[in-house]
Formats: C-alpha cells, sequence, structure tokens
C-alpha cells in the first residue's frame, strides 16, 4: 500500500546546504494539503524560507519536529489517503532511511569555470532536455541568487547561472566595465558551451543584460523573463545603489540591504557577511565604482531597453515583485505586448521571496 | 568560492599573493629559505611547521634566511619598514619576542609619534602563538596581553583560515607595525577561503554565532572552544553569541557592548593568562561603558596564573575547555 505514501522531505536550497533546521510547521495533522500550500519554514546557516507543498494530500504525520535539524532529503512528514493505516504509515517511517550529512571532502564541485575572452567566468550547471534556460543576475549578485530556482527549473529544461564579470567568482579586473562587458559574458558562455539559443531569465541589471542580448544578438535568444528589471525606466533607489556599492562594514551593509525583501528578516547574518567577503575581494571595489557611475549615476538609470524590446517579435514577460524597493514596480509595463506579472509580497528578490511563483512563470515561457 | 583551505595554508597564500602583487613585501625567518642539517638544499623547510613552503621557488629575491638572531633579524626588518620596503619577519614562537622586544615597542611602536608622524613602519611580525602543543612552557604562550598594551602596535589573532588570509593581507599593505599571531593549533583548522587576495579591516569583530541569552567574547583558538560550548548549552535551551575580536588593536568595543546590551550577560575567554589580559580588559569596559544593561556579574574563563604545563595532563587542564566555558556561561543564568 506504500505507493498511497508520499513523503515530505527536507528541501536542498543550492549544492553547499547539507542539513536544515525544522524551524516550525504551518500545517497540523489531518490537514488535507494541496500543492503549493506554504507547509513549514526552514532555515539553513545561509536563508530561511518557507516551503511549498511541492504534493498534494492528507498529511497523516509530522515527523519532523520544530526547531531540531535534519539533513537534506531527511523524512520530515507523511502525506496518505485515510484508507493508509495508522500501522502502515508505522512502517513506512520505520523503513524511511534517514539520509546521513556527508562530512566528505570530495564533494561535487558547485561551479563549473569557464576561461572566455572576457576574462574568467564562473557558472552553475543543470542537466535537462530543450532549451537552455540563462540565469543572469543582478548588479553585486551572483549566481547563488538562484539558489531556490535553479533545481525547479532544471526539471524542464538544461539550467546555467553564470556570475556576471565583477561579481562572485568570475574575472574582477575589467577594464571600463559595462553593459557591453557583460551582454559579450553572456555570448562568450553561450559559445563556449555550444548553446545555440537560450531563454534568458534576468534579474535587475541582470534583467537590462537579458534584454540588451536579445536586442543585439536576435537569433541567440529564444524568450526574455524580466525580473524587477533594470533598463525599463528612469529611476532606481539610489540609497539602494549607493549604499551598497559604499558599505564598508556589517553595520553599513545590512540596512541597504533591506531594500530587497518585502520580509526584512529575511537578510541573515550569512548574507550580510556573504556579500562582505564579496566586495573586500581585491578589485571589487574599482569595478562596483565604475559600473555603477556607467548604468546607475545620479541615482538614475543610464540605459533603456523598452523600446528596443517593444519592437522584437520574440515572448517576453515581465515579472515584478509588488513591494519592489529598488526599482518601482510601475516599469513592469513598459514594454509593449509583453505579459506582466506583479507579485504580491514580495520584493526586489522576488524569485527568493515567492520562488514558487517565479518558478512556475518561468517554466511557463519555456 | 568554495574551496577549503587550512590555516596554514591560507598564510602561505596570502604571502605568496601579497608578494606576487608589490615586490616590496619581502620575507624573513629562520629556515624560510633553505633549511639547517638539510645539506643546503633550498626551501627545505619553510619555516618551524612548513608554512612558507614553496614561497622560495616561486620569490627568490623577496625571502631572506636569517641568522638564530631574533634581535638582530626582527631590528633589521623594522628598519628596512622605514626604508620602504614592507618586511613580514616570521618569528618561530611569541615567546621568542623577548629578546627582540625593543625593536618591536621601543623603536618599531613608537616611530609614528616620534617623528610627528612622517615616519610609517610597515612591518608585520608573524610568530605562532598558544598552547596545546606539547611544547612547555617557553613555546606555548599567548601573549596578546603584552602587545596589545603597547600603542602603536595592532595586534592581530585570527581564529580560522578565512579571517586568516584577509586579516594577513591587511596586515602587509597597513602602513603600521603590526604583531600577527597564529595559534599552532588551528594551522590544520579548514573553511572556505577565497582564491582571490582580500582584505578584512582591522577593528572589525566577527559575529562566530548569533544568540540572545549570553554574550561570549574571544579570539583564537578560544572561538572554537566557545562554539563548542554554544552548542552544549544551546541543547540546555541557552542561546549564545559567541564575539571573535579577530584584532586586539585596534579592538572593536562597538560590537561588543551592542551584544550585551542585548544580551545582558558577559562571558570573556581567553587562553592568556588572568591578569592584565584581553579578558580583564573587555570586562572593565563593558563594566564601564554598559553596567546598566548587565543582569549577572561579569564571568571570566582564562588559563590560571601559572607557565604552561610540560605534563599533557595538566596542560590540557590549562587551556580553557568547552566545559569550563559552558560552566561559566550557566552561571550567569544563575543556574
Amino acid at each position: 500500500m506504500s505507493d498511497l505514501i508520499t513523503p515530505i522531505l527536507m528541501p536542498k536550497w543550492g549544492l553547499s546546504m547539507r542539513e536544515g533546521t525544522l524551524a516550525a510547521w504551518h500545517v497540523e495533522e489531518g490537514t488535507e494539503i494541496k500543492p503549493g500550500d506554504e507547509i513549514m519554514d526552514v532555515e539553513t546557516d545561509k536563508i530561511a524560507n518557507v516551503v511549498e507543498a511541492a504534493d498534494g494530500g492528507l498529511l497523516r504525520r509530522c515527523v519532523g519536529i520544530a526547531g531540531e535539524i535534519y539533513p537534506v532529503q531527511a523524512l520530515l512528514g507523511v502525506l496518505a489517503p485515510a484508507s493508509v493505516s495508522d500501522s502502515e504509515i508505522d512502517a513506512y517511517i520505520g523503513a524511511f532511511e534517514m539520509p546521513v550529512i556527508e562530512e566528505d571532502e570530495d564533494e561535487a564541485p558547485t561551479h563549473e569555470i569557464a576561461e572566455l575572452g572576457v576574462g574568467r567566468i564562473r557558472y552553475a550547471s543543470r542537466d535537462g532536455d530543450g532549451t537552455p534556460v540563462i540565469l543572469i543576475h543582478g548588479f553585486g549578485g551572483d549566481s547563488d541568487n538562484w539558489l531556490f530556482n535553479i533545481d525547479a527549473i532544471a526539471a524542464d529544461a538544461p539550467v546555467y547561472a553564470l556570475d556576471l564579470p565583477g561579481h562572485g567568482g568570475s574575472v574582477k579586473s575589467i577594464d571600463n566595465p559595462g553593459l557591453g562587458t557583460m551582454v559579450e559574458a553572456v555570448i562568450q558562455l553561450m559559445d563556449h558551451l555550444l548553446i545555440d539559443k537560450a531563454h534568458l531569465v534576468g534579474h535587475s541589471m541582470g534583467g537590462l543584460v537579458s534584454g540588451q542580448t536579445a536586442i543585439d544578438h536576435g537569433g541567440r535568444v529564444a524568450s526574455l523573463t524580466l525580473i524587477c528589471s533594470a533598463g525599463l525606466g528612469n529611476e532606481i533607489n539610489s540609497d539602494y545603489i549607493d549604499g551598497f556599492v559604499s558599505a564598508a562594514n556589517r553595520k553599513e551593509l545590512k540596512p541597504t540591504l533591506k531594500h530587497l525583501f518585502a520580509d526584512q528578516s529575511l537578510v541573515s547574518r550569512s548574507m550580510v557577511d556573504d556579500l562582505l567577503k564579496y566586495k573586500r575581494l581585491d578589485g571589487v571595489q574599482a569595478f562596483l565604482d565604475t559600473l555603477r557611475g556607467n548604468l546607475f549615476s545620479d541615482g538614475k538609470q543610464a540605459v533603456g531597453i523598452a523600446d528596443g524590446l517593444s519592437s522584437l517579435d520574440l515572448p517576453i514577460q515581465v515579472v515584478w515583485g509588488e513591494a519592489d524597493a529598488v526599482i518601482p514596480n510601475s516599469h513592469a509595463a513598459a514594454i509593449t505586448g509583453a505579459k506582466v506579472t506583479v507579485v504580491a509580497d514580495a520584493g526586489h528578490m522576488v524569485m527568493m521571496e515567492n520562488a514558487s511563483r517565479v518558478n512556475e512563470l518561468i517554466k511557463e515561457q519555456l | 568560492m568554495a574551496r577549503t583551505l587550512s590555516m596554514k595554508d591560507a598564510i602561505n597564500e596570502a604571502l605568496d599573493q601579497e608578494m606576487t602583487r608589490d615586490p616590496t613585501v619581502i620575507m624573513m625567518g629562520e629556515d624560510i629559505v633553505g633549511g639547517a642539517g638539510a645539506a643546503g638544499e633550498d626551501d627545505a623547510w619553510g619555516g618551524v611547521l612548513g608554512v612558507s613552503k614553496g614561497l622560495y621557488h616561486k620569490h627568490p629575491k623577496q625571502m631572506i634566511d636569517t641568522p638564530l638572531s631574533e634581535s638582530a633579524y626582527v631590528g633589521a626588518a623594522i628598519g628596512a619598514a622605514t626604508c620602504g620596503l614592507r618586511p613580514v619577519a616570521e618569528l618561530m614562537f611569541i615567546d621568542f619576542m623577548g629578546v627582540c622586544l625593543d625593536q618591536i615597542y621601543n623603536q618599531a611602536a613608537k616611530f609614528r609619534y616620534m617623528f610627528g608622524g612622517k615616519a610609517e613602519t610597515p612591518v608585520v611580525i608573524r610568530a605562532m602563538c598558544g598552547a596545546g602543543f606539547r611544547a612547555a612552557a617557553q613555546h606555548s604562550q599567548m601573549l596578546t596581553p603584552i602587545f596589545t598594551h603597547i600603542p602603536g602596535l595592532k595586534v592581530v589573532c585570527p581564529s580560522n583560515a578565512y579571517d586568516t588570509k584577509g586579516l594577513l593581507i591587511q596586515a602587509i599593505r597597513d602602513n603600521d607595525p603590526v604583531i600577527f599571531l597564529e595559534h599552532k593549533n588551528l594551522y590544520a583548522s579548514e573553511c572556505d577561503v577565497p582564491e582571490e587576495p582580500y582584505a578584512i579591516p582591522f577593528g572589525e569583530a566577527s559575529i562566530a554565532r548569533e544568540g540572545s541569552d549570553v554574550t561570549i567574547v574571544t579570539y583564537g583558538l578560544m572561538v572554537p572552544n566557545s562554539l563548542a560550548a554554544a552548542e552544549t548549552l544551546k541543547k540546555e535551551g541557552i542561546d549564545v553569541e559567541v564575539i571573535d575580536l579577530r584584532t586586539l588593536s585596534p579592538i572593536d568595543m562597538d560590537t561588543v557592548i551592542e551584544s550585551v546590551e542585548n544580551t545582558g550577560r558577559l562571558v570573556c575567554v581567553d587562553e592568556a593568562n588572568p591578569r592584565c589580559s584581553i579578558a580583564t580588559d573587555i570586562s572593565a569596559n563593558v563594566a564601564q561603558d554598559a553596567f546598566g544593561a548587565l543582569k549577572a556579574p561579569i564571568e571570566m574563563v582564562t588559563a590560571p596564573h601559572s607557565p604552561v604545563p610540560f605534563s599533557p595532563a595538566l596542560e590540557d587542564l590549562y587551556i580553557p575547555s568547552p566545559d569550563r566555558i559552558a560552566a561559566a556561561v550557566r552561571k550567569t543564568m544563575g543556574a
């Protein structure tokens, strides 16, 4: 009868996650759950987020205890119809092999490196069939911004998430970095990976990069998903951009990062520390100063792509967090003919704050 | 970024990258080039524990083997620093600092003050510190308080490989004399360390663990010991914040005070001897500036006021253990 039983497992957010804390259950035993229902909160040392049900069914048993730490893929709950007896559920739980937290040194690398014309580019990849999806992060971000998206999208297509030049693990010394450098990096990575055509998904400045790539290299882009994108209007929150560039320590950076989320409690210590680690790498400060000067000086966006995109014959969708405090959601309507979705209760990092909705939208576009 | 490195290899990488970036960065020390007893072979030892192994062949013009005379080569390094080089002098053990102390505290530490701010002394003196290596009383001391006491010196004592690389690069780029202390029992400890060079500014504590009930302020090897204590205490429902000072001079009292204002309880953990130590310094500052926030008397966990014993059994008791740290935390909770 155990084919009627569906487990609820500790999710894996990114390759580096090995364990997570089950912070709280949002549902009780005996609840009928629909896919997408918010069922529990999970915290890692990197981030806290709500977990949505992957499957529907009657929640028969909460195996995981709130406050406890569990390895990835550990059994946290059991879904089964009422026809399955309690003893069968007990037997299922008893027979479930709890994964062990691996401490081994030789785990698979989290990222790969490509030596390209623009320099060293680091990217993460997931295998799959069909036209690949390329995820392009925003100003000061990196491929880990897609922590909650990359695996979900990989169910439908091969996925690549790169670190743009000057970001993450990619090359830091770049002469006068600007939009052209970023577009060039995307095209060179596609050439390197033998990708003729890809769906581009860009967040913030990465949306600007995606759009400009579509304008400059029309034949290489299958569709565009622009998330809280730059390049669709003049305004940008200069408190955020300037604050991010100038912040020299935790105390200065943390309030700046609060602009990114509708739920500001998502700005964790480890998120602040990771960004400080990035900002302290040799060359990053000069890079960010110059790039800001070229793209976002005096609190204004220097480059617009809305007109260029409106004239393209290409599926384009625009996704925005309603509470975006970095780029106003009014920019969502800038492209004629684009499909527009504004997601409630989410800020600039909408693909993290409401990952399942954004993943759905990205997959609909494929 | 996800590459792990030991603290020992992080030191090697920082020295390598800085000598590559700046040809005025040089290294001086005993057995860092050749090796006594190794038939004149180049790069035989890489210093006493092999920290600089492999660097000589990459930077042959920037590494100087010195005679067994700390007073001579530390003095030479300080002199070279005043004349435009950026020397990193490697002293095997901090315990040997005594024979070259005049050069350090009476010369290097004073130049900027005595020459009206016109003289700079960008020298780094690296040395191993701390107990637990079965190396007896003359090779095991935690002398951080002695150097922290002296104005004009910057004092660094990191707890992990990531901080070590960034702080050593900062030490080399800094224009003042820096005493850089490496706990020998942390040399093998590993964590993620970026391959690229980076500098961590001095005077910025890191919060090694967030917590709301009790603040532990510590540095060096006592950071992992305090984190271990915090894990034990978590099971008892006590939520401990662990602050890693990273640099003792300058010191980040703002982070300490802010934390104590949140928790109301302070435990200072210091591997140094108890009198006039980092622990007493932090305690005094908190008592003066945040007395109103305290819900319980401040606790200190330190080595006893005695030399480091050679007996392994006694040495293990000498070093503040997670158990002793946990007991002090419980005491502040009234348990």
